[in-house]
Order: C-alpha cells, then sequence, then structure tokens
C-alpha cells in the first residue's frame, strides 16, 4: 500500500493570547492507500479539528500536511477547493445534504458543480451509486421525505462521486438507529474493499472501531495510539 | 455557469411566497419608476406642445441696418435719422431662401410671412391689431389655423382676413361680414371675415388678424421680400442645432424659439429634475428591498452554503449563484412592473389627444426598456453584498450551526 496522505507536527490554536486553545499540538499522523481508519477519543480531544484539517477546509496553525504528494499548507484556497472536490469526499454526523435539491442531484453534485452543468455522464453516476446504496426507488425524491437512514447513504453516495481517495467521516452512524448504523458501516466497508477508497471515521462507537483495520487514538492533540 | 443558474433558479422557486413577495416589490419600484417618466415626459410634453407648439421653432427676420448718420470733415455728428418703431427690414431673395432652408433635416414647415401692424375698422368700432400675411395654401404650416376655426374656413383668398373670437365678438363680427383694415402704412383694405379662430391664447384670440400674402403685400407696401421666415421642426428641442445648421448654410440671423425663454425651460428642467429624484428613490427602494431580501436568504442559506463549499463550491461559484438570484428577481420584477405600467397607462388619452382635467400621462415615454435595464443592473449591483457575505461563509463554521 502506497502512501496517500502525511501530517507531521500539526498545531492548531483557537485565539490569541490568554483566550488561546491549543486544540492541536503537534500532532503526526500517515495513511495509505485503502485503509480503513478509526479515529478515537474523547470530546474535545482534537478529533474534529483534524478531520476538518485533513479535508482542507482549514489551515493548521503550523506543522506539515501532505497529500498524494501535494503541499496543502502552502496551497491557496482556489486549489484547496479544486483539491478536496477531486480527492476528498466528506460524510458528516448530520448528513448536510442540500434541502430543496433531490437524491439524485445531491449526489452529482460535486461533479457538477466543477463541469458547470449536469452532464449525462454524472447523472449515470450518481444514479448508479443511488442504486448501490440501496435507494433505487428514492432517487428522484427530494431529501427532505427521506428517512434518516436514507439521508446518511445519499450522503455516503455523494462523498464517492468524484472517486475520491479519502472519504472522511465524523460520526457518520451518531445520529441513526442500529439497524440505519450497520447498514451504512456495512456500505462502507464494501467501497472501501472494493474501490480500494481510504476511510478515516471518527466515532465514539467501540463497536465501530473494532470494525476498522486501524484504531488511531487522539488525546490532548496528539495521537497517543 | 449553467449549474450555477441551476441553483440560483431552485433557490428562487423554493420559496416561492418571499420570491413572490421580492418581485412583487421590485416590480411596484418599476411600476413607479415608469407611470413617473410617463407623467414627468407627457407633463413637459403638454407644457411644450401647449405654450411653443404653435409658435416658430426658428425665425429669421431682416437683420435692422443702423441709422444713417451725417459726420463732417472733423468728426462731428451733423444728422442722424432716428430709428422708427415700426420694423420695417425686409428679406430679399426669399424664393432662394426658402428651397435652401427646407433641405434642412428635421423641419416640417417654412413659411414666410409678412408682419405689420394696423387697425381694423367695422362702422364706429376700431380695433388695434397685429396683421400676418401667409401663404394661401399654407396657412397652417406654423400655427395650427384651420385646427382652430370654430365659424368659416382658414384658407385665405385675395381680399378674405382671418381673426380671433375675442375680437370678432369685440367687433361684434360674424363670417361673411365686410371690414376695413388699415395698416401702420396707412394703406387700407376692405376684406371680407373669412373665418373666426379659437386658440384660447389671448393675445392671440384678442389681437391677431391674418390675411394672404399678396393683401400683406398691399398692405405694407412690399411688393418684394417678407419681413420674416417662420420655421417649423418635427422635434422642437432641436430648435438650437437647427438654427445654427441654417445660421451656417444661409449666413441670415436664424434664432431657435429657446432663445428668450429661458424661464420656460428653467421650469422644465427643474420638473425633469424632479423626475430623475422620483425615479432615483424608486431604484434605490429596489436595490435596498433586493439587497435586504438576499441577505436574508444568505444568512438563511448559511449552513447549504457551508455544504457546497465542502464539496467542492469555489467563492466565485457561490457569488455566481446569489448575483444570479438578484439579476432573475430584478429581470421577473423589471418585467412585471413594466407590464403592469404599460397597462394602466393604457386608458390614460394619447400625447396628442390630451384634454383638459386628466393627467398628461405619455404612454410613449414610459421608459420600459430603460427602467428594465435599471432594474436587473441595480438588482445585480444589490446582490453583490449579499453574494460576497455568502462566499466568505466559513464551511467549518456553517456546517456547524
Amino acid at each position: 500500500m502506497t502512501e496517500l496522505l502525511e501530517v507531521s507536527d500539526l498545531t492548531k490554536t483557537f485565539g490569541e493570547g490568554e483566550a488561546a486553545t491549543h486544540v492541536l499540538r503537534g500532532l503526526s499522523l500517515s495513511l495509505k492507500t485503502g485503509e480503513m481508519a478509526a479515529l478515537l477519543g474523547p470530546s474535545g480531544s482534537g478529533k474534529s479539528t483534524l478531520l476538518t484539517i485533513l479535508g482542507t477546509l482549514m489551515k493548521p496553525t503550523s506543522g506539515r500536511h501532505w497529500m498524494l504528494g501535494q503541499d496543502l499548507v502552502a496551497a491557496n484556497d482556489v486549489a484547496l477547493t479544486e483539491f478536496r472536490n477531486r480527492h476528498i469526499g466528506f460524510v458528516f454526523q448530520f448528513h448536510n445534504l442540500l434541502p430543496d435539491f433531490t437524491a439524485l442531484e445531491n449526489v452529482i453534485f460535486p461533479t457538477a458543480v466543477r463541469a458547470g452543468r449536469e452532464t449525462p455522464a454524472a447523472r449515470a453516476r450518481g444514479r448508479e451509486l443511488l442504486v448501490r446504496v440501496g435507494l433505487e426507488s428514492r432517487i428522484g425524491f427530494q431529501t427532505t421525505k427521506l428517512s434518516g437512514g436514507q439521508k446518511q447513504r445519499v450522503a455516503v453516495a455523494r462523498a464517492l462521486m468524484n472517486s475520491p481517495e479519502l472519504v472522511l467521516a465524523d460520526e457518520p452512524t451518531g445520529n441513526l438507529d442500529r439497524a440505519s448504523a450497520q447498514q451504512v458501516m456495512d456500505l462502507i466497508h464494501e467501497i472501501n474493499r472494493d474501490e480500494d477508497t481510504t476511510f478515516l471515521i471518527s466515532t465514539h462507537d467501540e463497536k465501530i472501531a473494532a470494525s476498522c483495520w486501524r484504531q488511531i487514538v487522539v488525546a490532548d492533540g496528539l495521537v497517543t495510539g | 455557469m449553467l449549474y450555477g443558474l441551476k441553483i440560483a433558479m431552485r433557490y428562487l422557486t423554493a420559496s416561492k411566497a418571499q420570491t413572490a413577495l421580492l418581485v412583487s416589490g421590485v416590480a411596484v419600484g418599476v411600476f413607479i419608476f415608469i407611470f413617473m417618466s410617463a407623467l414627468i415626459g407627457g407633463l413637459a410634453e403638454f407644457i411644450l406642445s401647449r405654450t411653443v407648439g404653435d409658435i416658430s421653432h426658428v425665425t429669421i427676420e431682416a437683420e435692422i441696418a443702423d441709422p444713417a448718420i451725417l459726420i463732417d470733415a472733423d468728426g462731428f455728428l451733423l444728422a442722424a435719422i432716428e430709428q422708427g418703431r415700426q420694423r420695417t427690414a425686409t428679406l430679399r431673395d426669399t424664393e432662394t431662401w426658402v428651397p435652401l432652408i427646407e433641405t434642412v433635416p428635421g423641419i416640417r414647415a417654412v413659411s414666410p410671412q409678412i408682419a405689420g401692424a394696423g387697425f381694423l375698422t367695422r362702422g364706429a368700432q376700431v380695433a388695434q391689431v397685429s396683421v400676418t400675411g401667409l401663404e394661401i395654401g399654407r396657412e397652417s404650416a406654423i400655427l395650427n389655423l384651420e385646427g382652430y376655426i370654430i365659424a368659416g374656413s382658414a384658407r385665405l383668398g385675395s381680399g378674405v382676413v382671418v381673426l380671433g373670437r375675442r375680437l370678432a365678438e369685440d367687433l361684434d363680427l360674424s363670417v361673411g361680414q365686410v371690414l376695413r383694415l388699415q395698416s401702420s402704412n396707412g394703406v387700407t383694405a376692405v376684406l371680407t371675415l373669412g373665418g373666426i379662430f379659437q386658440t384660447g391664447t389671448g393675445m392671440l384670440d384678442r389681437s391677431s388678424v391674418f390675411v394672404s400674402l399678396p393683401t400683406a403685400r398691399t398692405l405694407f407696401a412690399l411688393p418684394q421680400g417678407v419681413t420674416r421666415i417662420e420655421i417649423k421642426l418635427d422635434d422642437l428641442n432641436a430648435a438650437d442645432d437647427t438654427a445654427l445648421r441654417i445660421r451656417a448654410l444661409t449666413g441670415l440671423d436664424a434664432v431657435p424659439w429657446t432663445d428668450g425663454a429661458e424661464q420656460l425651460m428653467e421650469a422644465l428642467n427643474a420638473q425633469a429634475q424632479t423626475g430623475y429624484f422620483l425615479k432615483t428613490f424608486a431604484l434605490i427602494t429596489i436595490v435596498i428591498g433586493v439587497a435586504s431580501a438576499l441577505l436574508l436568504s444568505t444568512y438563511r442559506r448559511r449552513p447549504e452554503i457551508g455544504i457546497m463549499r465542502a464539496m467542492g463550491a469555489g467563492r466565485g461559484f457561490v457569488v455566481f449563484v446569489f448575483v444570479t438570484q438578484g439579476a432573475l428577481v430584478g429581470l421577473l420584477g423589471g418585467v412585471t412592473g413594466a407590464t403592469l405600467g404599460y397597462l394602466a397607462l393604457l386608458p390614460f388619452p394619447r400625447r396628442d389627444e390630451f384634454v383638459s382635467g386628466t393627467l398628461p400621462m405619455d404612454i410613449t415615454q414610459g421608459s420600459y426598456g430603460l427602467a428594465i435595464i435599471l432594474t436587473v443592473i441595480g438588482a445585480i449591483l444589490a446582490s453583490i453584498l449579499p453574494a460576497r457575505a455568502a462566499a466568505r461563509v466559513d464551511p467549518v463554521q456553517a456546517i456547524g450551526q
């Protein structure tokens, strides 16, 4: 397995002076292509901040952040936006779908926003992904008419739309009932296995963590295990 | 950018009531803009047509020569001929000038005239009048004599006079009666009253008489030439430029109607300025309305903007979506307001049919295209601030909301 990303000596501080909060304190981590890793740690340990930085939605205060051979600390906003669109997928705890759009429109958004239009190829890929996550009967549904588990599966399909190398999932089952949570996790494992997509899943659920190949424990802004 | 357009349209159609309200607000602003344009433009047209519509727009009068003086060898003034009160200068070679002037673009009619003073007598009654000699067959070239006739005809044949209603009442005249007209030169002519007009202008109705040009030549002892040439234009606002052209072409002293009409021009300008202010306020209202509505929309859609940014939408895309929303609202509101404005103006009389007691609205001066264009531009400008605010949304914070 080749190395997909590496962060080293990563720090992130919010606020200044006496009000400064040091969330990451020199964290180092690397992920390989096709890995399925769980990110564990108590609330406030810096897991979400780390995911946000790895997702290029936020820059670290200091440290190195490389992915696919690119220095993402030095990249500007336009470059980061494009990089994120092409190489990173997100699954959030609260699905975060666009409410005024259908399931299919949500799924193909990452491709359409890059192409400037909804191409037939994108539509075909979107349908294929929705079939794969078991939502073939909900393709044209407004997302407001879907159940929580269905919404989260749409979110998984959207994260995979541009065939990213890395999918970051922040408590993807935290808002789902047990059955729906199991469905979503089965789906993630299947995609990881079939497409060699790297997953980094932030979770408090030990069962989910145990199902991943690797467990990364974060505490006080550092990787401790 | 087709995709940006789709998102913008989806946002507008997703909140139908809010969008309808916003478009209605813009439409009301545009309606006011169009209504004011038609009213101010119609009012100006009305005032101009009532004040200068029936007068010469460019007038050429013969230049009066300096009074003759006699000076001795030492430079002492021996004698000077005092300038008479009556204008006696004449324009010669009218036959040459008139066809030349008629070639100038924008000229509707050219009327060579002989004007002077005289006394109209009927029995023991005498009235002082101003006499104008007009070409036969072109009596209505400048003043629409034909249109103001209330009895008889405007046709000026040999030995025929046409005069105003007030004068006819003063002298108790009716069409077909015979009267005597004595010019200031002392020449008397016996004329038949061919027609009575009523312009509504006191001076004209009370003291003006019109005769044919040959009759005027006899009365004022002018076997050739005329005392002035009056010119009517298609566009009376072009009088200054046309007068300059005629001067350049003929060397004659062509004077536009605007000379000496400064007060009228000032009043019209002030009225136009008032119109601009009102229209500007209407536009400002539109801009503020669109900006505030889109700012609210930006705030409401912060989480969605954050999601879009996280999914790889650039700041430019977000700006485009919100600016397009503004443009669409402006276009919809502009077209709706312009249509309503046009429909509201339809019942008003046309510009050439203005009647007393009604608003002089001119449907042709509604500035419909301008209103729509300015509204779209205004709405786009109004949406820039909310769009930039949307583009600055921090996806991390927005998603966390």
